[in-house]
């Protein structure tokens, strides 16, 4: 009875101080504000979630069974099905969903001011984010470790499952090229971060090597090898940035790039994974936790004052970094920190294939994400603690505040967020950079504010270091996703096309391989030069395309929870999964509308093309811009044509879905639940 | 040291780095009288199961 009392007023006092802490986030006008407040505010956000409503989602809506065998038990065979420790477990879980996304969709809604960003952080996890993770780990577990769209198969039928299949491979390719495009951004006329990023392909190489035949399956030393030689090429690269000679052989603007990551991106596919794919997953894994872990400390020690106001003008839909109202656009841009749907392909993985007991399906799924949502919290951090003004120097395409310094700044003062060139001059050279101006694409700033942040904790002297280790730490694990998301949608069309004629959809075929992966690596690579020859920098338009996907993938995995849990015949709880699932409708179909119809040429998907078209026709262009002119009118038809499907999709799946619903209300008969039947586990005592 | 220990043991599963101490007692529980693969075959057909699927997220 004490030890009650005593657990029911430590869970007040962590509610009372979370809601403070936002409180005095939310409500704070006119004074920097502590970047503290809002480590306290997320964590003690995330413990209430966990604490309550997980463990209510647990119990009642899922009605998890801690007597009942597991997949992993069950049909344990050594490797795919193994009984693991949950911190184990864990550990794999939060290393797979842990991607690039969430540090750099909060890096570029930083534009709105820090509020709309952190709230959506918070709630989007705690109640959309966190729930499909859970819910899906869940859904999978029960049907022996089924991928989503099998499971989309099974329960709603062969449209919803092949909606989903199509949807989850367009996604990729978006995802893959906006994702290169960071990285080329960053490397733009940077012989550093060229250089250091180039070095990562031999060391990969060579811990390949290491682990295949020098020394196999010895995979800490073979890391450790691989993150000193890491950071032996980053001190490398600033030494090459000195050289006047060497330094021109990495010093290249953005065309020469996009090709070298898309001549890359085809290498990795095709060779074999020993070589390349697995030490460089290894390597990001370390660096990404590591990093991660810094940063948090960092904060935590050195407590920086978040500089951005709370909301800024751009709400209304003027923005530089990318163009659209804080409706819907800050929530697609965000994505991966609040809910994102690509979790819910991990966690319709490998982990429930490892999951012990069910009990731990809250702790991984539930946790992880909230762990994820985490780091969102401190990229979002990372970009508040700079200068607004030099936040948007460094994030603001040339196309938008104009390519020279000084126009660039007066622009930006303009807007309120005063900026000096010579501030910026300072500021690049002390990053051991030529110039920070529009460097789009949120990696470039990310690294600016973790050096600072980075540095004022540990060692001011070393911030150029600092900057190109972000810079790195951020390119290699781009990287890691761009090889292995290749090699997956490789899968995916080999997969499909296998359908339609079956040699195609053996894996092992080398044709078949090699044809495939030229199919995706051209399907981004696509993407990826438009994006870098656009003047108006191509995250305008790819990273709300990836977002618009990447929450419609989300809401096609809710809508699979849904079916489920409404054959379970638990009606009443369906709003756990449904509630969030309309919210990711209004707010999908609210973006992609905006997107076709929206007169703004720098929304509109349309209005873009006929603007650019009317400029050619009156020869209003300069000739370098006129030449690409009609490639790009192509894009922007082809990206709306891009974005209508994407929401056809959506709706094909949802349509199955109320069509199931309907089915089973009035008793008609609909799929069977696949669940696999219940058997007693005998790992538990 | 009980404690370093264990957690010296955790970061070792963790990492996978003792993945194939635990298919080799794996397959002297479940499998006794076959033989099992050498670390070099294990550690090859292991990589490529791990790095078959969806492994990394955006």
């Amino acid at each position: 009875m004490m030890n009650n009392w005593r657990q029911s007023l430590l869970w007040l006092a962590v509610a009372i101080t979370g809601a403070a802490a936002a409180g005095g986030i939310a409500l704070n006008r006119g004074e920097s504000i502590n970047a503290l407040w809002f480590i306290v505010a997320a964590v003690c956000t995330y413990l209430i979630g966990y604490r309550f409503y997980s463990a209510w989602i647990a119990a009642k809506v899922l009605m998890v069974d801690a007597t009942r065998a597991t997949p992993a038990e069950r049909l344990q065979d050594g490797r795919d099905y193994m009984p693991t420790n949950r911190w184990v477990v864990f550990g794999h879980h939060f290393a797979a969903i842990a991607g690039p996304g969430p540090l750099i969709g909060p890096t570029l809604a930083a534009q709105f001011g820090y509020l709309p960003g952190t709230l959506w952080i918070l709630i989007g996890s705690v109640l959309a984010g966190c729930v499909q993770d859970m819910v899906i780990l869940f859904c999978s577990i029960r049907r022996n470790g089924r991928s989503l769209g099998q499971m989309a198969r099974d329960e709603l039928g062969p449209i919803g499952g092949f909606a989903a299949l199509l949807a989850t491979f367009l996604i990729m390719i978006i995802l893959i090229a906006v994702l290169g495009l960071v990285v080329v951004n960053a490397m733009k006329h940077s012989p550093w971060a060229t250089s250091t990023v180039a070095a990562t392909i031999p060391i990969a190489i060579f811990i390949g090597l290491y682990m295949r035949y020098l020394r196999p399956g010895h995979v800490l030393e073979a890391s450790l090898l691989g993150v000193v030689l890491l950071l032996g090429s980053v001190a490398a690269g600033g030494w090459i940035d000195q050289q006047a000679a060497l330094r021109e052989w990495f010093n290249h603007p953005g065309v020469p790039l996009a090709f070298a990551v898309i001549g890359y991106g085809l290498l990795a596919a095709i060779l074999p994974v020993w070589l390349l794919l697995a030490p460089r997953d290894y390597l990001s894994t370390y660096m990404k936790l590591g990093t991660v872990v810094l940063l948090a400390l960092a904060i935590i020690i050195l407590q920086p004052d978040v500089k951005m106001p709370a909301l800024t003008k751009f709400i209304d839909g003027t923005g530089p970094i990318f163009a659209g109202s804080l409706f819907p656009f800050v929530f697609i841009t965000i994505a991966c920190g609040a809910i994102s749907g690509f979790h819910s392909l991990i966690s319709s993985g490998t982990t429930p294939k490892l999951l012990e007991n069910e009990r731990d399906i809250r702790m991984i799924g539930y946790g992880g994400m909230a762990l994820e949502s985490f780091v969102a919290v401190m990229a979002l951090l990372a970009a508040c603690v700079l200068d607004p003004g030099v936040y948007f120097a460094i994030n603001s395409p040339a196309g938008i505040v104009g390519a020279d310094p000084a126009t660039a700044v007066a622009t930006i003062t303009s807007w309120g967020f005063p900026v000096t060139v010579e501030q910026m001059n300072s500021l690049a050279s002390a990053m051991g950079e030529a110039t920070l101006f529009a460097r789009t694409g949120g990696a470039p700033s990310l690294a600016v504010g973790m050096a600072s942040i980075f540095a004022s904790a540990f060692g001011e002297h070393l911030l150029a270091m600092w900057y190109h280790f972000a810079i790195m730490f951020e390119a290699v694990f781009i990287l890691t996703t761009l090889d292995a998301g290749t090699r997956v949608g490789r899968f995916m069309l080999q997969d499909m096309l296998g359908n339609f004629i079956p040699k195609l959809g053996q894996t092992s075929w080398y044709p078949s391989v090699v044809l495939t992966s030229c199919i995706v690596v051209a399907g981004w690579g696509y993407f990826l030069y438009i994006g870098v020859i656009d003047p108006n920098g191509g995250v305008n338009i790819l990273w709300p395309l990836f977002g618009i996907s990447n929450q419609l993938l989300a809401a096609i995995a809710l809508t699979v929870a849904t079916s489920i849990i409404i054959k379970s015949g638990r009606w009443r709880y369906v709003w756990v999964t449904a509630a969030p699932l309309l919210w990711l409708l209004i707010l999908t179909s609210t973006a992609v509308y905006q997107k076709l119809t929206s007169a703004d040429p720098r929304v509109g998907f349309f209005a873009a093309a006929n603007d650019l078209q009317a400029k050619l026709d009156a020869g209003l262009l300069s000739s370098e811009k006129a030449a690409v002119a009609p490639q790009l009118i192509f894009n922007q038809q082809l990206d709306a044509y891009l974005a209508m499907l994407f929401v056809v999709l959506l709706y094909l799946v949802v349509a199955d879905m109320l069509r199931l619903t309907y089915r089973h209300w009035r008793g008609l008969a609909v799929l069977p639940s696949t669940e696999a039947p219940y058997q007693a586990s005998q790992l538990v005592k | 040291m009980a404690f370093l220990k264990q957690f010296w043991a955790l970061v070792r599963q963790l990492s996978g780095d003792d993945a194939y101490e635990r298919y080799v007692r794996h397959h002297a529980c479940c499998h006794p009288g076959e033989a099992p693969m050498d670390r070099k075959t294990f550690v090859k057909q292991e990589q490529e199961r791990k790095w078959h699927g969806v492994k990394r997220c955006c």
